[in-house]
């Protein structure tokens, strides 16, 4: 695989490995969020940990789409696809959500209920041709990657007029949740979170620049660097940060330049703009109300939406009891300190988000990092239930 | 056959016709089915005698036996189909256990309106795997579910055999410092049965790896008896199976990922489709544990097979309470490979 293993190479990760150990002092720690679940991914997947001193630590953030989607957003879909009778069609992390009632999408799709799998919103357009006396509702989710094709299938359901296709839009926007996390209590007073720097979103910056982040890292005096998502960026990006820390410097500085410039892609930023628009308020899981940090579907396209379509109704839904997805997902709490982890909750029987996907932390941590923590998890075992 | 072919005056129309409640019915409909459909193909001396049952003498030992569903979709796919992959699944299980595969009974769920045409297919495909690998079916169910009520074809078959002399080869027999070793590439299977899924159509020159695997078996017992585990990573992959052995013996295990033999398309597609190579299904790949000192006879032995060409040594067995298995990974860290959780692919075999 060309082009693909050049990023993932020994040789040069070793040489990455020595360069930080060089740059790192000893006197201090380095907490470091990769905002994005991809990054959580590409540590877990290649053992990056292990080829890092030990005070350069990953802190997780919330950037999993999966994990940050509120439950009563979960429940609205349920609605729409038993009470409306539509079929639902969503990408696979998001059947095995858990749901208010212990229900997800899987258990209802068990139950009768019409929920496809697909991979592209292509696919959902294609399922509603196909099924022209039934309601499709493609259910998006995601940051701002995802966002434009789903302004694509808009617009094409338009073209073709699709009348039985709507979008149920969650699509949501990065640099205000990074913005929240840093106004956090946990970070500004309390001082319970301590976070150095971030990596950037990678796919995210490629369609909204490396620009929006220099608000936050001059405000918030937070060097930034947009990380790709392979092994090695991880390590150049972490080399990068460090050097700003040590140096005093807050800047955003890009590593990510095979695939990211300052502006972004702007045909995609104006396709999106054109069919949607920001969105006064939004729940993230974690975060609770973030304002301003997501986006609706715009009057001019409503017949596609499925919020007006089927007259979705806010859900107010309250998690699982005891779960820490909200504190993991703002890096004040490892997954590890969260009392259902492993005994209750794991990836077959997930309590919360952060166990469903694998760019979840917690799933991150189970499938991939537990041999890191074998006493914890023997400790804990058969003490806590739910 | 042939008198018998004769009772029916016009025959099964295996070109348009299609499968009705009619050939589940137990009454005339069925038997045609079974003779010019069942009977023609699988020819053998103990079908032919038309019984509900097959009677056969066995030599004196240690026998087993094993049964398997296959309910793949879609039931042709590059590489091969239901039908081979039902011969091939059920020999294999039975072979894992050093055995050799002696019969096969087949039982067959159809769905009304199932094309004959693609029945017919699939008889013939499984009679020619079942031919090429020496194992005949000697018996055989038919029953067919409503419009709705199945999905197109569902075949269970199971095997026996009979376990040479001295070989006790079991999931519980891994020991710290066993060799793991596997017979090829892996995850071909799974990728072939992904590029040609309806929803996700993508061109890929990779086939399924489904083959039978006890002749090789056969030659690997014969040479080192003594080996410790043998087991197919289909479903769930070479992960989940390795898992398993790990429970079932009480050990850990430690992969190298430079060693793991994967085609280069499978890499592709998977870094694509976002899966993990280790978790897609194989269907003609073994993993086989054994002493340190035998796994370079058990390479040899492997890669003089035509099954067995891109055969690896890919870790070993090592101590650990928690069962975990590790890997080495290429880029220099290191981390668990987990059991595989929900699904990858559904429906792969």
């Amino acid at each position: 695989m060309k082009y693909v293993d050049e990023f993932r190479r020994n040789d040069l990760a070793k040489i990455l490995s020595k360069a930080i150990h060089q740059e790192a002092r000893d006197d201090r720690q380095y907490n470091l969020m990769e905002f994005c679940g991809g990054h959580t991914h590409a540590i877990f997947r290649y053992g990056v940990q292990d080829m890092i001193p030990e005070n350069v630590n990953f802190v997780h953030g919330p950037g999993c789409p999966v994990c940050v989607l509120p439950t009563g957003r979960i429940d609205n879909a349920i609605q729409l696809a038993i009470e409306h009778d539509v079929i639902l069609c969503t990408y696979g992390d998001l059947l095995r959500v858990p749901a208010s009632d212990r229900k997800s999408l899987l258990k209802i799709k068990a139950e009768g209920a019409d929920i496809r799998m697909v991979y592209s919103t292509q696919d959902a357009l294609k399922i509603a041709r196909e099924n022209p006396q039934h309601e499709v509702v493609f259910f998006a989710i995601g940051f701002e990657t995802t966002t434009p094709p789903t302004a694509v299938a808009i617009k094409q359901a338009q073209l073709e007029d699709l009348k039985n296709f709507t979008v149920f839009c969650n699509h949501v926007l990065t640099p205000a949740a990074i913005q929240n996390i840093l106004e956090s209590p946990e970070v500004r007073e309390m001082d319970t979170v301590s976070i150095d720097g971030f990596f950037g979103p990678s796919h995210v910056s490629s369609i909204i620049g490396s620009q929006p982040y220099e608000f936050f890292a001059e405000e918030f005096q937070k060097p930034v660097v947009i990380a790709g998502f392979e092994p090695l960026d991880v390590m150049q990006s972490s080399l990068m940060l460090i050097r700003q820390l040590n140096t005093g410097r807050h800047e955003v500085e890009n590593e990510y330049t095979r695939v990211v410039s300052r502006e972004g892609n702007r045909k995609a930023q104006a396709l999106v703009a054109e069919v949607m628009e920001l969105r006064r308020n939004f729940e993230w899981r974690g975060l609770g109300m973030v304002p301003y940090s997501a986006l609706q579907i715009k009057q001019k396209y409503e017949i596609f939406d499925a919020e007006k379509r089927f007259k979705v109704a806010d859900i107010q839904a309250s998690d699982v009891k005891g779960c820490e997805c909200p504190k993991i997902l703002r890096g004040a709490k490892k997954p590890t300190d969260c009392k259902l982890f492993g005994v209750v909750c794991t990836p077959e029987n997930p309590m919360g988000s952060c166990m469903v996907s694998s760019e979840g932390a917690c799933a991150a941590y189970w499938s991939y990092g537990r041999f890191r923590h074998p006493e914890k998890q023997q400790t804990d075992k058969q003490q806590e239930t739910v | 056959m042939t008198n018998t072919l004769k009772r029916f005056s016009v025959r099964l129309n295996t070109r348009n016709g299609t499968i009705d409640m009619t050939h589940g019915s137990g009454g005339r409909a069925m038997a045609q089915l079974i003779e010019e459909l069942f009977v023609r193909h699988f020819d053998n001396d103990l079908l032919r005698q038309a019984n509900d049952q097959a009677a056969f003498d066995v030599p004196g030992g240690r026998m087993v036996m094993s049964t398997d569903g296959h309910v793949i979709s879609p039931y042709f796919f590059p590489g091969g189909d239901i039908g081979s992959l039902s011969i091939h699944g059920t020999i294999n299980d039975v072979a894992m256990s050093g055995a050799r595969p002696l019969y096969l009974a087949a039982g067959f769920i159809l769905e009304e309106g199932f094309p004959l045409a693609d029945l017919e297919k699939i008889i013939i495909s499984m009679a020619q795997a079942a031919s090429d690998c020496g194992v005949p079916v000697v018996t055989g169910d038919t029953k067919v579910v409503e419009k709705r009520k199945g999905d197109g074809i569902f075949i269970t078959t199971t095997g026996i055999g009979i376990v040479p002399q001295g070989v006790n080869i079991s999931g519980d027999l891994a020991q710290p410092g066993d060799a793991i070793l596997i017979n090829g590439t892996i995850g071909d299977h799974g990728v072939a049965i992904m590029s040609s899924r309806e929803n996700l159509e993508f061109e890929t020159t990779i086939e399924s790896d489904s083959a039978a695997l006890h002749t090789l078996i056969a030659d690997i017992v014969e040479l080192v008896p003594q080996v410790h585990c043998l087991r197919d990573p289909t479903r769930g992959g070479v992960a989940t199976t390795l898992n398993e052995l790990a429970q079932q013996s009480g050990v850990g295990m430690m992969l190298s990922e430079n060693a793991l033999p994967i085609h280069p398309a499978v890499a592709a597609a998977c870094e694509l489709l976002g899966l993990d190579p280790l978790y897609v299904a194989n269907e003609g790949k073994l993993l086989c544990i054994c002493a340190q000192q035998d796994a370079r006879r058990v390479l040899e032995i492997m890669q003089a097979h035509p099954l067995g060409q891109k055969a690896a040594i890919i870790g070993e067995v090592i101590e650990d309470e928690h069962g975990f298995v590790q890997m080495q990974t290429s880029f220099g860290g290191s981390r668990i490979i987990d059991w595989l959780t929900g699904e990858q692919l559904p429906r792969i075999c």
